[in-house]
């Protein structure tokens, strides 16, 4: 299970713009680098990442090698009502991490 | 005399005549890398006429390595039910892969606004490019400056 670090305010107003980071821990191997003996690294990626919320989805990304190692994504989230902030990644073999954070809106 | 001057005029053609043969040198893999950005941009949307605006990209005019970039882009929308945006997706012309990520703002969306971070290959421009709930295109267009690209062996990891 790769380390994941998200950051959800606590609370919010009903109806704020509310701004979300999450970070997973991952190598993100673009398929070009070669090791040591001259052999390249073969390809290992997230694919998807997605965030859903009160029923409907915020942001939601299909990852390419061109991103950065450990990807890093920060978006804007309409505070409707208090719920969990869902989030999910799937690599390349299907490996689904997900994590939770709780929203309460006043 | 008359030596001295054509010896001068000799060399000033040949300095023209590197000059061109170099600028045909540079030219040629600019070419030959536009086409795979486009075809990649072909792939993604079609042949949708793409207008220029709407989009600001905030990317540092100077990386000093192209491992981690940070990269933040902000379309102009009220993203209300009717008029939102659908995507946005990253295109980065000289990197063996121009398809950097495509990015989809569901309902929940407050903001079309999002930031990460990329991998640049060397100098190059970052094309931004929003499709929105009208189905029309827009694009922006940053060039940065890369002193070490991600695609050169480093053994360090970002």
């Amino acid at each position: 299970m790769p380390n994941t670090r998200i950051r959800v305010p606590k609370t919010a107003k009903a109806g704020d713009a509310v701004e979300i980071r999450a970070i997973i821990q991952h190598p993100m191997e673009n398929g070009f680098r070669l090791d040591s003996q001259g052999t390249p690294i073969p390809v290992e990626i997230i694919t998807d990442f997605s965030c859903t919320y009160d029923g409907g989805e915020v942001f939601s990304v299909k990852l390419e090698p061109g991103l950065s190692a450990n990807p890093y994504f920060s978006f804007f989230l309409k505070a409707t009502k208090s719920g969990p902030v869902d989030f999910r990644w799937v690599d390349q073999d299907g490996t689904i991490t997900t994590a939770t954070e709780q929203l309460d809106v006043t | 005399m008359t030596d001295q001057n054509d010896s001068a005029a000799w060399s000033r053609r040949g300095v023209l005549a590197g000059l061109g043969a170099g600028v045909m040198l540079l030219a040629m893999p600019v070419r030959a890398d536009d086409v795979s950005v486009a075809q990649a941009i072909t792939d993604t949307f079609g042949t949708t006429p793409r207008q220029d605006g709407k989009i600001t990209l905030k990317l540092p005019p100077l990386a000093e390595t192209g491992n981690t970039v940070p990269l933040t882009v902000t379309v102009d929308s009220p993203m209300s039910d009717t008029e939102r945006v659908k995507r946005v997706v990253v295109f980065a012309n000289r990197n063996p892969r121009p398809l950097i990520a495509i990015m989809t703002f569901g309902p929940r969306a407050a903001t079309a606004e999002f930031s990460t971070n990329m991998r640049l290959s060397g100098t190059q421009d970052v094309i931004a490019m929003a499709e929105l709930s009208d189905g029309s295109i827009w694009q922006a267009q940053v060039r940065v400056l890369v002193t070490v690209g991600a695609c050169d062996t480093l053994q360090l990891r970002y």
